[in-house]
């Protein structure tokens, strides 16, 4: 058998401000994004992923790229306008202290990345994938400069709390926290440190995220893990949770050949952006994606279940029988997941195919095992909306 | 007489017959493991062939024949409990039993002293 480690040659890596942390908790570390992370603790992938669904898991994803687009103006409603050209969402209805899951399309109506906006008052947060921090920000720059200031906040860390004690953890320590609903957010001190609180993330549990000072993160995060509830959780967990919670991983299930409607996230635009809106189109690649969301896309985005036990994982092709010579689509995230207790798998298939309970193949090991189309999420979200 | 490969597989070796499992720095290295794929009996392998696959949440690895041979029995129980690998790779944890087709290849293995080394 034949255990992974990274290349001994590999680039060096940026560290995030918990790096030493991470080390000193005896993490295994490994490369994500250029950045040296942690993909378990000593507690190991599956314990640390049902103890987020538990109680609460605390993550280290400073290595996302936070980005604040300030208004040249001091008008935050000309950024708003002006971001609407990148994305196909609602960006000049979004009330101050909410937040707005987007990505950014590129002309063919591809994905360039998925991001969150957040309204703070008197400018935008965007919090981007690790891996497009640059194209994000050349994007922008290009897009945007004409009207605000497009700033990487690298002196800030991000940390998420995830899981259903997330809420009683955090309101020890920050009492206005636990009012936030979900995707709002807040700036609030905690432990006399400045945060900029809010209530989302990407395991489909209920919990935080939680921007500080990079000075500030592991004295924040030591703070969090003095609570019993609260478990370091790596980047292994980060991703079987959001596999069972139905999201997306950019770069394996969206990417720029992939539709808004393609993978199934038509939900993100909002009617005001869509065809007969007030400010309908007039983003990259509208006349692609407006008219899959009338007409619909050649292929989906599907969660794909299995009646047997081997883990169907990302690059597995797809087909219609048990004996089929041509593939009709492939897995592009998939593993076991540990509170479903089986395989949980998504990928692409032709819209022909997408219905729930379509039975597929996948091929694993020159095996055909049948897996059926299912409806996302696996494991139910446990969003606090109320 | 237990033997080891760089793979981090275990073999021990009664009369023809070779018991093979992965060692405890392998089931270190993999963590909990949530299936395990064995070869059937009557099936034969030549050295380094890849005979068993096991995954984690993570990742599937496979498992290699140490020595070549045929296999005379899989361990089922681990199919039914993977954990099992985790909590006793060198006990109930083990994989399959080969019949040995040239038992010479046991010399070419590590003993226990050279294998620790090995993993520093």
């Amino acid at each position: 058998m034949v255990t992974t480690s990274p290349a001994p040659t590999a680039p060096a890596l940026k560290r995030t401000p918990l790096h030493a942390l991470h080390l000193e908790m005896d993490a295994r570390m490994g490369p994500f994004a250029g950045y040296d992370m942690p993909i378990q603790y000593p507690l190991g992938v599956l314990k640390e992923h049902l103890h987020t669904r538990a109680a609460a898991g605390l993550f280290d994803v400073s290595h996302m790229g936070q980005v604040a687009l300030r208004p040249r103006s001091g008008e935050i409603a000309n950024v708003a306008r002006a971001l609407e050209r990148l994305v196909p969402v609602d960006v000049l209805g979004l009330a101050p202290a909410r937040q707005r899951y987007a990505f950014f399309t590129n002309v063919d109506g591809g994905m360039i990345d998925d991001l969150m906006i957040g309204h703070c008052g008197d400018h935008l947060v965007l919090v981007v994938n690790a891996s497009r921090k640059d194209v994000d920000e050349r994007h922008l720059s290009d897009a945007l400069s004409d009207v605000c200031t497009v700033d990487v906040l690298d002196e800030r860390a991000l940390v998420a709390l995830q899981g259903p004690a997330a809420e009683s953890v955090l309101a020890r320590i920050a009492p206005a926290t636990a009012s936030l609903r979900f995707m709002e957010m807040r700036s609030v001190p905690i432990a006399s440190v400045k945060c900029l609180v809010s209530r989302s993330g990407y395991t489909g549990e209920d919990g935080f995220e939680i921007s500080v000072p990079a000075r500030d993160a592991e004295k924040l995060a030591r703070i969090l893990l003095e609570d019993k509830a609260v478990a370091f959780v790596g980047l292994g967990a980060r991703d079987s949770l959001r596999m069972e919670a139905g999201l997306c991983l950019y770069g394996s299930d969206i990417d720029e050949s992939t539709t808004p409607v393609e993978a199934a996230l038509e939900w993100v635009m909002q009617t005001v952006r869509r065809r007969g809106g007030a400010r309908a189109g007039n983003f990259p690649g509208a006349d692609v994606v407006l008219q899959q969301l009338e007409r619909g896309a050649r292929r989906r985005r599907v969660g794909l279940k299995s009646r047997q036990r081997a883990p169907v994982r990302a690059g597995a092709l797809l087909y219609a029988d048990r004996s089929a010579t041509e593939s009709i689509g492939n897995v592009t995230s998939g593993g076991f997941g540990p509170s479903v207790a089986g395989p949980v798998a998504m990928g692409y298939v032709p819209s022909a195919f997408s219905a729930p309970n379509s039975l597929l193949f996948a091929e694993v090991r020159g095996n055909r095992l049948p897996v059926e189309v299912t409806t996302l999420p696996f494991v139910p979200h446990r969003y606090k909306r109320a | 007489m237990l033997k080891f490969t760089q793979e981090h597989e275990w073999v021990r070796v009664e009369g023809d017959v070779a018991t093979v499992g992965i060692t405890q720095h392998a089931q270190e290295q993999l963590g909990d493991l949530v299936f395990v794929e064995l070869p059937d009996a009557g099936k034969p392998f030549e050295k380094g062939a890849p005979a068993a696959v096991v995954e984690s949440v993570k990742a599937a690895s496979d498992v290699y024949a140490p020595i070549s041979g045929q296999v005379i029995e899989a361990n089922q129980a681990i199919v039914a409990d993977p954990t099992l690998v985790n909590s006793d790779p060198l006990g109930a944890g083990w994989f399959f039993k080969l019949k040995m087709a040239n038992p010479s290849e046991v010399d070419e293995l590590m003993d226990e002293a050279a294998y620790k080394e090995f993993i520093g």
